[in-house]
């Protein structure tokens, strides 16, 4: 007998269903003054260094309606390319943000820093992005993608020399509509569909 | 922080498919196209931290803490707890471990959720812990009831509680639910259903743990949580062209 893998099995993923803003966002379900200090509020504080930025958008279903549901989580450097508790980081950007999709509308908006390009592995530099990663009632593992920005020079980035239609690339890029203000949308399915990734 | 390297790629094999008929609302939530996969970077080998400052004292005892300890909820009284170690079996301390559920008759405390059965007034339905440093936690809560679901015509979520993890870097994170041994709804449910693998649906169901008990006061369940390990380094970090 060959030896052992004494390797374990990662958890399976389950969908975070419609009640999902009960558990990670008390007062958006109604239930305000649940915790003291709810997670993921905002991924600044006053003082953070940088242009200050607002992200909209909506997340879009196979029939173009909007998600009334999903919950998004969105993790980033600050606007000098490092990530809190790495040497150097802003101390006003924990980085990481926590926000819905509006139970009316549908739209959702992330105000933040915008990052600055942080290195991939092997030293090449990655255009300025956001993680992030959108869950809800039907998405039954959390889809991983990035936002990028349409006044920044994206052509060397490696993640997005990855994919091999050129028109997709399109779909990560939030594009600026005003002073300091992108529009990003989601589309999970179909025409435009957004490039989703496993990292 | 030290840079904690690559992790080890998700194998997608013992998770959900993303597209399951059988589940309704995945049918137009699920992309198309096939992800696009790459190693892993910085964005996804690092992650938000929490301290232990964070939590409140009562904020892993759902039976006391929707009425800051004034008066118990209802139900079947249930120690949930475990550890969370990594693919590589380490445990994984100081994270921040968040359940939610419905309460003993399966009513969520949520403005969405019209179902029948009553709210309970001493219950919301909402926990956070962080795990200590071997990688444990616990919660303290009532048994969440089965409740019905508009999927097909007669389906009924069974008991279970949702978790979410974070591990030490974005790329783990991850949302799962619980499940409890020997509830015959989870053979009938196509959210469970769409975890393919048999063996790896078995693994969200916790089993009774008679020995974690307290007698004449709750009964325990443990559930371990595994997240995405990472690749040793010690080859990885070579000089060009050596």
């Amino acid at each position: 007998m060959v030896q052992k893998l004494e390797a374990l099995v990662e958890t399976p993923s389950q969908t975070a269903g419609p009640y999902v803003h009960i558990g990670l966002m008390p007062t958006y379900a109604g239930n305000p003054g649940y915790y003291d200090q709810e997670v993921g509020t905002s991924p600044i504080a006053a003082g953070a260094k940088g242009e200050i930025i607002e992200i909209s958008g909506e997340v879009f279903d196979g029939t173009g309606w909007a998600l009334r549901d999903a919950l998004l989580e969105s993790w980033q450097a600050d606007a000098a390319g490092k990530f809190a508790g790495q040497e150097g980081a802003d101390p006003a950007v924990s980085g990481h943000c926590r926000f819905a999709a509006d139970a009316v509308s549908g739209e959702f908006t992330l105000r933040t820093v915008k990052p600055g390009a942080v290195p991939a592995r092997g030293g090449k530099m990655q255009a300025p992005h956001i993680c992030l990663w959108i869950v809800a009632r039907g998405i039954n593992i959390g889809l991983q993608t990035r936002i990028y920005f349409d006044d920044e020079d994206n052509s060397a980035d490696p993640v997005l020399a990855r994919i091999e239609q050129k028109p997709r690339i399109d779909t990560l890029i939030a594009r600026k509509v005003g002073d300091g203000k992108y529009r990003f949308d989601i589309r999970l399915q179909g025409d435009g569909e957004t490039v989703f990734f496993d990292m | 922080m030290t840079n904690l390297g690559p992790l080890i790629p998700r194998n997608r094999e013992i998770h959900p498919v993303a597209y399951d008929p059988d589940y309704k609302t995945s049918v137009a939530r699920s992309p198309r196209l096939p992800l696009i996969s790459m190693e892993s970077t910085p964005g996804e080998e690092t992650g938000p931290r929490f301290g232990h400052g964070l939590i409140g004292p009562l904020d892993n005892n759902l039976i006391l803490n929707w009425t800051g300890g004034k008066a118990p909820a209802v139900g079947e009284r249930v120690l949930m707890h475990g550890r969370v170690l990594d693919e590589n079996a380490r445990p994984v301390p100081n994270t921040l471990i968040e359940i939610w559920q419905a309460n003993a008759g399966g009513r969520y405390r949520h403005k969405k959720d019209g179902y029948l059965a009553p709210l309970d007034p001493n219950f919301g339905g909402c926990g956070r812990t962080i795990t200590d440093e071997n990688g444990y936690y616990e919660f303290l809560t009532v048994r969440p009831g089965a409740y019905p679901w508009p999927n097909r015509g007669n389906d009924w979520r069974p008991m279970h509680i949702h978790v979410s993890i974070f591990g030490n870097s974005f790329g783990q994170r991850l949302i799962s639910q619980m499940y409890f041994e020997g509830d015959p709804l989870i053979d009938r449910c196509p959210i469970a259903a769409t975890i393919k693998d048999r063996g790896q649906l078995e693994s969200l169901v916790a089993p009774l743990d008679i020995n974690r008990s307290r007698p004449l006061d709750f009964l325990a369940y443990k559930f371990d949580i595994v997240l995405r390990g990472r690749r040793q380094t010690m080859f990885e970090n070579k000089l060009e062209g050596m």
